[in-house]
């Protein structure tokens, strides 16, 4: 059974459609990798899968007891938490917000679950360390272990190696991995191609041509072609203009 | 020191010291939000609303000029902080323009429609703060005290949600925190302290009660439930100090509180170098 039917999508901002047809599914324990260039509506298309935003048409079907809230997702850095007064423990609590009962204070087992989750992202060291004075990879595994809390099985992660350097991208995409591995079901999405195709168990490429289905067949796919054979040209001219 | 202890005997100093502590409290509590979320100059904004408000209702001649003030100056509160992010004017723009407006119009109305005789002695006072903290009726203490508390226990209550629609409001809408309403709530607590606090410092130094307690403890701490304690206690003993030094020098009372926030700002500044960010 599918944890997120995704049933012939509509998107975009009332007169203005940017994504019109859009059909998928994730199933438990899927690495579903979402590409596509800027602008294609990747980031409405999350908006909308957390119910940030209502879709013109179409559906999105949860199921097998998953409620739209019990997503975890991790966005991309604000520029308000750059210099933001908090320890890394208040804002890895913060993830265990639940919607249905309204809790003033958070219980124990929100805290043991806090507790488990910065454990599991290797920030033990730095539980009282404030957010601002961490490196931008050490920033994102704290924003991950927050996700973790409020995540039932699924983790929805927008650009997570955006601005962090080669070796700790690297890192990054292994600890992402060893989550899949652990059975935690993951939407991410990425400019990176190449990790795309090298970690993802499914993609859904975003252009004028959709394309969905396994990390295989998209390979086999021209879609991936032209993307890289665009990034190639882009790269080329900034080149020429650099120098 | 005699002086002080003779002053002390006058209950309209003690309702003073009462008022002004609370609201130095309740403005410092919400005052690290603000500033964390840039709209610092809410209080400002707001509070040149307020002032608009008063005019309006000398002009009408209100014997109650709160009942008309606090209802406008909570619209305004959450008119901005709504309007605050997705907008073609962005936040600080619209405060900017509502804050100044409502300025113009309001001495506008005071002179044209004015009955009072010392007209620039009452936009003085409603600018900069008068004795009128000093003139405090036992029923205006009451309704302050009541509204302190009421302010105070929202914010013990909804620390936690404060804190997580402050520092990533994206998340929180996403995990299903109802965003929207804890934004009403804060637009609506603030704009009431404001008015309130219209009688200790007036318009134009309002600013300072919300945000230097926060930037001092800022300097100080690195997690936001100690920057919240300590900028509540930052805030009370210069409110209080304030208050004392204006009594015995005979200072205005709103710049004197003003200008000890700047000085333990300063001072704040200068530990924080010192002794490095403390965890």
């Amino acid at each position: 059974m599918a944890l997120l039917t995704v049933k012939n999508l509509k998107l975009g901002y009332e007169s203005d459609v940017i994504l019109d047809g859009l059909s998928f599914t994730v199933d438990k324990g899927d690495y579903l990798c979402i590409v596509g260039e800027n602008g294609s509506g990747k980031s409405t298309l999350m908006k909308t899968l957390l119910g940030l935003m209502k879709p013109l048409g179409g559906e999105i079907l949860t199921s097998d007891g998953l409620s739209r809230n019990e997503i975890g997702y991790l966005p991309q850095q604000t520029l308000v938490q750059r210099d933001f007064p908090a320890s890394v423990w208040e804002i890895v609590l913060s993830g265990c917000q639940n919607s249905r009962r309204l809790n003033f204070f958070y219980s124990k087992k929100d805290k043991a679950l806090a507790r488990k989750n910065i454990e599991r992202m290797g920030l033990n060291s730095y539980m009282y360390k404030c957010y601002r004075d961490l490196s931008g990879g050490q920033q994102q595994r704290v924003l991950l272990a927050r996700a973790l809390c409020a995540a039932k099985e699924v983790l929805l992660l927008d650009e997570p190696v955006a601005g962090l350097d080669p070796i700790v991208t690297a890192e990054m995409y292994d600890l992402i991995d060893s989550l899949n591995n652990d059975g935690i079901t993951i939407i991410m999405i990425s400019h990176d191609i190449a990790a795309a195709t090298r970690y993802a168990s499914h993609i859904l490429h975003i252009s004028s041509d959709l394309f969905y289905g396994t990390k295989d067949e998209y390979l086999r796919a021209n879609t991936s072609n032209s993307f890289i054979g665009i990034h190639d040209s882009d790269l080329l001219k900034g080149k020429i203009v650099n120098g | 020191m005699d002086k002080l202890i003779l002053y002390m005997q006058y209950p309209f100093v003690r309702y003073a010291l009462i008022v002004g502590t609370l609201i130095a409290l309740c403005s410092s509590l919400l005052g690290v939000t603000l500033v964390l979320r840039r709209f610092s100059f809410i209080g400002d904004g707001l509070s040149h609303v307020a002032f608009g408000a008063i005019a309006i209702a000398s002009v009408c001649n209100l014997t109650n000029k709160m009942l008309l003030v606090l209802p406008v100056t909570v619209a305004c509160a959450i008119f901005l902080l709504k309007s605050g992010q997705n907008t073609k004017i962005k936040g600080d723009a619209s405060i900017a323009m509502i804050s100044v407006g409502a300025l113009a119009f309001g001495y506008l109305l005071m002179n044209v429609f004015g009955t009072s005789a010392n007209l620039t002695g009452d936009v003085c006072s409603t600018l900069f703060g008068s004795t009128s903290i000093l003139t405090l009726t036992a029923f205006e203490v009451w309704l302050c005290v009541i509204l302190s508390a009421v302010s105070v226990l929202l914010f013990i209550l909804f620390y936690n949600k404060i804190f997580a629609v402050t520092f990533d409001e994206n998340f929180a809408k996403a995990v299903g925190t109802k965003v929207d309403t804890y934004n009403l709530l804060i637009a609506m607590v603030i704009a009431v302290i404001i008015v309130l606090a219209m009688n200790l410092v007036g318009s134009l130094l309002i600013s300072a009660l919300i945000i230097f307690p926060a930037l001092s403890a800022m300097r100080i701490f690195d997690s936001f439930s100690k920057v919240t304690i300590l900028s509540a206690l930052i805030s009370v003993l210069c409110a209080l100090s304030g208050i004392l030094i204006s009594i015995v020098a005979g200072t205005p009372v709103g710049s004197t509180i003003v200008a000890t926030q700047a000085v333990m700002f300063a001072i704040c500044c200068v530990l924080g170098k010192l002794g490095g960010k403390l965890a």
